[in-house]
């Protein structure tokens, strides 16, 4: 057995990634999934987070958003809502989507959406996160 | 007799005319060859999006076993009463019959539901504006503010369920988005996929359908209206409606693709497409981290969401194509009124020579 997987990201828009990885770790909806070659096959809904792969020594981040991910020995999938790479991302523009996120929730107003606000809050910290570690 | 001068400066104009048209049709080849890209970019996402559906319908119990009856809201079908219908038209016009057909449609699609209260959700300015001559607007619609991250501040429809009570008409306009199709962006059409479905399961709406212009290449094109909710097979578009092109218009398609340099076959898409048939429908035991159930009720309304970007990306796609066709047969009509123009002129010109001859002739002649 070779001791890569092939990766693939793919988004709406594009296919991100197409690499080959020694080891991943994926933000399952579960909890975070180390992925090494030669893992049973899987599926999962993804949650938000980093995206953490090692491809030919190096290692790549990633932020990801909602996604879907099938796992098989030689190859990993993912079909992400929205993905980007460190340097892709606004870091200015999630600052401002966290800062509003915050204030919506500390609002206290009866009309903010909780869930959806905790999600924006969410996306926009790990998208700092990864820019951070560029 | 007209005046050489006027007819010189006729055809200056003219010629002037014949090179903006020019330049159009060049700029919407290279859109209408850079919107293609982006709708097979597009392609492996939706196919592997639509494949884990497929084979999570024979894991996830999504039917009845007693009745045979969809479990999920978005597959199960209920009488139309209400319909929404999304329209999807450019921003802009000089794109020859484009919008006009697409509207052609529209009525004709109204007029085929005549006991149905219709809302309709208009894409694009051209559509809007001529939607908004016929049909009252429901005020105090939350607009949709595109954003290019996946954070979109929309508020959740709250006062839709007042609307639905009522209404300001039988047709009546419930959203319109100005400006969102010069870069289509996945978020917006999944934001209005949300904001759709959510009306859907409150029951607002018993059927959703998009019209628009499906554009598979420069040849094959036609204006379908095309059910989204309820799902009736996962992976089909289900066609209501469609208007193929007249055999003139696909001449001139023809003509204007060869000499802009479009490619004018649909790109191969084959060996992509056979990659993304593997994704999860493998032969072999997937271990499932949530229950199949669960991935499909999360996956489904993506999928709407899906189809509507997809309806957007081909709808720019065929608006360039309809631009580049009409600013090819512009500039074709400025040529051969140029010709007629510089014979009309010719012969004033030689008339005038004859005229002047014959008057010095005659003058020398009469001494």
């Amino acid at each position: 057995m070779s001791n890569t997987f092939q990766l693939e990201i793919v988004t709406p828009s594009r296919l991100l990634v197409k690499d080959a990885a020694e080891e991943a770790q994926i933000p399952g909806l579960s909890g975070y999934l180390g992925i090494l070659p030669g893992h049973a096959p899987l599926i999962t809904e993804l949650a938000v987070g980093m995206i953490t792969y090692k491809a030919s020594g190096a290692t790549h981040r990633l932020s990801v958003a909602w996604g879907f991910m099938e796992v098989l020995p030689d190859k990993v999938t993912i079909l992400a809502e929205a993905a980007e790479h460190p340097n892709e991302i606004d870091v200015e523009r999630a600052q401002k989507a966290k800062d509003r996120a915050e204030q919506r929730l500390k609002s206290g107003d009866a009309q903010v959406d909780y869930p959806r606000a905790e999600d924006a809050l969410q996306r926009a910290e790990t998208r700092l996160n990864v820019a951070k570690e560029k | 007799m007209a005046n050489i001068l006027d007819i010189r400066r006729r055809i200056r104009s003219v010629v002037n005319t014949r090179q903006i048209t020019k330049a159009m049709k060049t700029v919407s080849a290279a859109k209408l060859r850079r919107a293609q890209e982006g709708a097979m970019a597009a392609r492996p996402y939706s196919q592997m999006l639509t494949n884990v559906l497929k084979s999570l319908v024979s894991r996830a119990d999504i039917y009845d076993p007693v009745t045979g009856e969809p479990r999920h809201p978005l597959l199960a079908e209920r009488e139309e009463k209400s319909v929404l219908l999304i329209v999807v038209t450019g921003d802009k016009g000089l794109a020859g019959a484009f919008n006009t057909n697409i509207l052609k449609l529209v009525s004709k699609f109204i007029q085929s539901k005549p006991d149905e209260n219709i809302d309709v959700e208009c894409i694009g300015r051209k559509g809007r504006d001529f939607m908004r001559r016929r049909y009252p607007v429901v005020a105090e619609k939350p607009s949709i503010e595109v954003a290019v991250n996946g954070e979109t501040g929309v508020p959740p429809a709250s006062q839709d369920a007042e609307v639905a009570s009522k209404r300001a008409g039988r047709v009546q306009i419930t959203g319109e988005y100005v400006g969102v199709l010069g870069k289509v962006d996945h978020n917006f059409a999944n934001t209005l996929s949300e904001n759709i479905i959510a009306r859907y399961c409150r029951g607002e709406i018993d059927a959703v359908y998009i019209l628009f212009n499906e554009f598979k290449s420069v040849i094959a094109q036609r204006l379908v209206a095309e059910r989204l909710l309820p799902i009736k097979e996962i992976g089909e578009v289900d066609i209501q409606m469609a208007e193929e092109a007249s055999l003139e218009e696909r001449k001139q398609r023809i003509e204007a693709a060869k000499t802009a340099g479009v490619g004018m076959r649909p790109p191969d898409t084959s060996a992509a497409d056979e990659a993304a048939a593997k994704f999860a429908t493998m032969p072999v035991d997937y271990i499932y981290e949530q229950p199949p159930q669960q991935l499909f009720e999360g996956i489904l309304p993506k999928y709407v969401g899906i189809q509507i970007f997809h309806a957007l990306l081909e709808s720019v796609a065929a608006e360039h194509a309809a631009r580049m066709t009409a600013m090819d047969a512009a500039t074709s009509n400025a040529s051969d009124m140029i010709d007629s123009l510089t014979l009309i002129m010719n012969r004033a010109r030689q008339a005038k020579i004859t005229k002047e001859i014959i008057e010095i002739v005659s003058g020398a002649a009469a001494q």
